[in-house]
């Protein structure tokens, strides 16, 4: 799980060039990185490569910190 | 809107509608006029988006609120019934051009946008690309002849899922269901559909016409059930509600579910 979040946050900075320094589990990655739809489509896109699974939109339902959505990518690995 | 190109046998369709390129009356009129202005020598049409976002995002669901909003209730039908009606010979018409017509599909690719790219031959996805048929959301069906083509293509399961859970899939997936040929990296898509159209533009024209005509036919019978089953749906209030909600949302995501 800590393993995922910080490639989760590492992956999420670089796409969105954000410091990953200054990003934590417990931020709401939507409004830390200030991302919209398109933006959104793209980091499940990296997700699913990185992670090498598939992250359907509904499990984003209701999930809006890095932790929260590392914990779905590990019940997806 | 679309720039259009022409360069030796291949015609190339940039489409550039910020924000990413939603299908609505313009831009199906720009798609009419260069159905009219086909080259007979030509041999590939590629079509591929300049938007940053994606290929298409779908259908101008502000323009399809506004139209509704405009017509009484008692005209939705046939006010939908004609709009699905021109999309419909639109689309039809690009599916069987008498060229090998090859898709290049970025980032999202989502409803009408998935459907236009299915009229295609062959698709070619870079690694961002997504595609989706959300219209459960707005309470009707792909309308656009998306399932009648992607029925061709793909296997029942995967399309019973995209249509029944209204989620995206990646590259990646779209490549293993066999609903895209090719993936490559990011910004390759476009140079990668031109070596193929030059590769395209060797083969005899006759022995490459016929070669389509063999594989590839219109599902007339399925497009015509999914039109009279969309126009139905449109009619009641679940669309409306949904487009009032979308067109009135300050959601930074409304395209997510």
């Amino acid at each position: 799980m800590a393993d995922t979040v910080q490639t989760l946050i590492n992956m999420a900075a670089k796409r969105f060039k954000a410091d990953a320094a200054q990003l934590r589990p417990e931020d709401d990655m939507f409004e830390r990185l200030g991302i919209g739809s398109f933006q959104a489509v793209e980091l499940i896109s990296d997700i699913e490569g990185e992670f090498d699974i598939e992250l359907p939109d509904y499990e984003l339902q209701g999930v809006k910190t890095f932790a929260a959505l590392a914990q779905k990518i590990d019940k997806r690995r | 809107m679309i720039v259009m190109s022409y360069q030796d046998g291949v015609h190339e369709l940039a489409l550039g509608a910020p924000p990413c390129n939603e299908i609505g009356s313009a831009m199906l009129t720009e798609l009419e006029a260069f159905l009219t202005s086909v080259d007979p020598e030509a041999h590939t049409l590629i079509l591929h988006s300049t938007q940053r976002g994606g290929f298409c995002t779908g259908a101008d669901l502000r323009e399809l609120y506004q139209g509704l909003c405009d017509t009484p209730p008692e005209q939705h039908g046939a006010r939908v019934g004609d709009f699905i009606d021109r999309i419909h010979r639109v689309m039809d018409t690009i599916d069987m051009l008498p060229l090998t017509t090859i898709g290049v599909i970025h980032g999202v690719c989502f409803g009408g946008g998935f459907e236009l790219a299915l009229t295609c031959d062959i698709l070619i996805a870079e690694k961002s690309a997504r595609f989706c048929f959300p219209e459960l959301r707005l309470g009707i069906v792909p309308g656009f002849g998306g399932i009648p083509r992607l029925r061709r293509d793909v296997g029942n399961a995967l399309i019973r899922d995209l249509l029944l859970s209204g989620r995206s899939i990646g590259a990646a997936k779209a490549l293993a269901a066999g609903l895209v040929s090719q993936v490559v990296i990011a910004g390759e898509g476009l140079l990668a559909a031109r070596s193929l159209a030059a590769q395209s533009g060797k083969f005899d024209g006759h022995a490459r016409r016929a070669a389509k005509a063999f594989i590839k036919q219109l599902p007339a019978e399925e497009l015509a059930r999914e039109r009279a089953l969309f126009v139905e749906l449109a009619q009641r209030p679940a669309l409306l509600a949904a487009l009032k909600r979308f067109v009135e949302s300050t959601d930074l995501r409304p395209y997510l579910p």
